[in-house]
């Protein structure tokens, strides 16, 4: 479990980008922290591994507060997946999924054997280990960067955006690859997104974030939907138009559910 | 081209080849102090470079240095150390140490900087201590860049040195002073076509070296990308993150 | 200090005669590098030959290439011609790969859009890519109005009068005021066109004007813009 406490973050510039943050993320599950840019939802992020030290408050991993870990050693232990995958671009791809282990001192040997078996984890092929990742696709890559966060089994899973540079299909072949993992592995998984359909999709809980680091509600997608907090959330999720806003109409004696625009979207199982 | 006859008249001369101030210890001598002094210049501009571009501090100054040393005219700087220790190797070796800072500091902080921020970003996020960043991520990425800084001082090295010898009894720009002194344009020449050729081939082993170290995986993006970038060094953008002060 | 004072007409005019050697050779070094630069952007084939031969150029030692020179053209050693002409020669070697960069950083976007308005290759190139390339062509220049004016000084052993004879005549009759007078002339005369040249850039590309003193704090702000 990790808990946010009181957390507020402002850059030495003046600018607040977390204030005042209480929530709390629970264990197994996968917890999306969703806003639009600025909202502060990927430096609440990185508070997790001490990538980004709050200004006041405390993060609390199983009760522990990370402030009293050294960040390397909770960095090891903690997967981490970004935009762009971030990978090494000097470094074949199974020594990039083999880079933790290898700090961590395991032997070559047992570091490369795991790494071949997680880009079967990730649905890679192992011939793909002998690539440098500039030979990738983006969506290899990505896969590539989800194998390296999950290389030393943490516990816990940070995904910083992870499928924000693929292309639509791609996206959401991986966004269903990661249900898929998430099924199988039950990490405590925090994904940061400023896609409000991605964050539905994926995640248990959702985080709503708001500019200068609010938060705005944090609830199920379905709990958000049924009653959003406030103006903000419900124009965020678009509660109330477009695909969302869906209703009824009868058809030839079938009812239909059509959106905001009468687009049928679907038919009522009866 | 009568000219040309004699400097190969000069060169081709076997008295040239033997005994003191001969060819073989001229370029013997002429290696020798640029190696020195590439030696002394490296070991105080490389890690300050690297201090820099690693770290983002201090990057005013660093260019202000490397820019500003560059405007002082070389002939100036030997000259005045001339006249201020005197006769000897003390006065070439320290003059050309402080011509070869500025590219070797340029060519360091540069290279350190230009690795991609993000990459920098994930290999700390990772669990990499500072210096596993420095060592495993920048250095090797940066590498190219560094190489070609070391490889424009070597050559200011090697030409300076070769001024050098207007002040102290060293290298091949003796035969072009001597040359100078007693007219003897087929001495000068022939001493000129050696510096040429000492200088093209040292060039050539860095252009080979700075090839050798660029990152396999960094050369499959090149080849990817080769069309649609120029290959200068990205300038950098905003500061690099240091714990727990990121921006 | 005394040297100074009573040799004041001196430096002036070698400053002078400085001027004379170094301004023609950046403005020719300049004139010549840029249609060299343009073909290098253009015709990938040549981008390679031509900058390994200013590669190459640029390796071989001043004072060697001062001797060498004449051996070519016929002139004497002394003559202040041939020093232009190897200045010349240095100019290209730095700008070439710069003058090539800076074409290749005019966008491609903005050199369809010129096309697809109606502009000719011609028109295109002096209305369009030349001016964006501007600024750094202007950068390359700078480098060689530093480089210049320092090395012109090195022609003063082969004979050439310039600042660089107030080091030769220092070093000679051990007067050190005349050598530091030498040196901070020099500067002072890089930092001098230098400063013009920029001048010059401002003038003739006001749309870069603005830009410039915002660039690091607009990274900046992409950069937290892209992390928050």
């Amino acid at each position: 479990m990790i808990e946010f406490r009181g957390v507020t973050k402002q850059f030495p510039d003046g600018t607040v980008a977390v204030h005042d943050v209480d929530i709390v993320i629970p264990p197994r599950k996968t917890t999306v922290l969703v806003g639009s840019s600025g909202s502060g939802k990927t430096t609440l992020l990185r508070m997790i591994n001490r990538m980004v030290d709050p200004t006041s408050g405390q993060v609390l991993i199983d009760g522990t507060d990370v402030a009293t870990v050294d960040p390397v050693k909770l960095r090891r232990g903690i997967g981490y997946v970004m935009q762009n995958s971030g990978l090494l671009p000097h470094r074949k791809v199974i020594d990039n999924v083999a880079t933790v282990p290898l700090l961590r001192g395991e032997s070559r040997r047992a570091a490369h054997a795991h790494a071949l078996e997680l880009l079967d984890t990730v649905g890679l092929d192992r011939s793909l280990a002998d690539k440098y990742p500039a030979q990738l696709s983006g969506g290899q890559q990505q896969r590539v960067g989800v194998a390296r966060g999950l290389a030393v089994d943490p516990n816990i899973l940070l995904m910083d955006e992870p499928f924000g540079a693929v292309d639509p299909i791609v996206r959401a072949e991986l966004q269903q690859e990661l249900l898929r993992l998430q099924e199988e592995l039950g990490k405590t998984v925090v994904f940061v997104t400023h896609d409000i359909d991605e964050a539905f999709l994926l995640g248990d809980q959702v985080v709503i974030m708001q500019q200068g680091g609010l938060i705005s509600q944090a609830a199920s997608p379905a709990e958000i939907l049924a009653h959003p907090a406030d103006a903000f959330v419900a124009d965020f999720v678009g509660a109330d138009r477009g695909k969302r806003a869906l209703h009824v109409t009868e058809v030839d004696g079938r009812r239909v559910v059509v959106d905001a625009d009468g687009r049928a979207a679907g038919v009522l199982a009866s | 081209m009568n000219l040309f006859l004699d400097a190969f008249a000069w060169l081709a001369d076997p008295a040239n080849w033997t005994g003191p101030g001969s060819i073989p210890q001229r370029i013997a001598e002429h290696l020798w102090v640029s190696g020195v002094v590439l030696v002394i210049a490296s070991a105080i501009a490389l890690p300050i470079g690297a201090l820099v571009g690693h770290s983002g501090r201090g990057r005013e100054p660093a260019v202000m240095i490397s820019g500003g040393l560059r405007a002082l005219p070389t002939l100036g700087v030997l000259t005045l150390f001339g006249i201020w220790i005197g006769i000897g190797l003390a006065a070439p070796v320290i003059s050309l140490v402080i011509l070869a800072i500025p590219p070797l500091l340029a060519g360091a902080y540069a290279g350190f900087e230009s690795v991609d921020r993000r990459t920098i970003d994930a290999a700390r996020a990772m669990g990499m201590r500072e210096l596993q960043v420095v060592g495993k991520v920048e250095l090797p990425l940066g590498m190219p860049i560094v190489v070609g800084g070391i490889r424009s001082a070597t050559l200011q090295i090697i030409a300076t040195a070769t001024l050098a010898a207007y002040i102290a009894d060293e290298g091949l720009g003796r035969f072009i002073f001597t040359g100078l002194k007693t007219r003897d344009y087929g001495e000068m020449l022939g001493g000129s076509i050696l510096v040429i050729l000492l200088a093209l081939v040292i060039d050539g082993c860095f252009a080979l070296t700075q090839r050798v170290v660029v990152p396999a995986g960094v050369r499959a993006t090149r080849t990817a990308e080769l069309r649609s970038r120029p290959t200068r060094p990205r300038t950098v953008v905003g500061r690099p993150n240091t714990e727990g002060n990121q921006e | 200090m005394n040297w100074l004072w009573s040799n004041l007409d001196l430096v002036g005019e070698l400053m002078l005669v400085h001027l004379a050697l170094s301004v023609p050779a950046i403005i020719l070094s300049f004139v010549i590098s840029v249609p060299i630069g343009w073909l290098a952007h253009r015709y990938r084939w040549s981008r390679g030959v031509l900058l390994s031969i200013c590669g190459l150029l640029y390796a071989i030692p001043s004072l060697a290439l001062f001797i060498a020179l004449p051996a070519f053209t016929g002139l004497s050693l002394r003559s202040p011609v041939n020093l232009v002409i190897a200045l010349t020669l240095y100019g290209i070697a730095v700008i070439v790969r710069t003058s090539a960069d800076a074409f290749d950083s005019v966008e491609r976007d903005i050199r369809q859009s010129a096309t697809a308005v109606g502009y000719s290759a011609t028109g295109r190139f002096w209305g369009v890519e030349l001016p964006l390339a501007g600024p750094v062509l202007l950068s390359g220049l700078r480098v060689v109005i530093v480089s210049t004016v320092s090395l012109a000084t090195v022609g003063a052993v082969i004979g050439v009068q310039s600042l660089g004879s107030l080091f030769t005549d220092g070093f000679q009759r051990g007067i050190q005021v005349e050598i530091i007078t030498g040196i901070v002339a020099t500067i002072v005369l890089a930092l001098g066109l230098d400063a013009l040249s920029v001048m010059l850039g401002r003038l003739l590309m006001p749309w870069t004007r603005r830009g410039a003193s915002n660039g690091r704090a607009a990274a900046a702000r992409r950069v937290r813009e892209e992390t928050a």
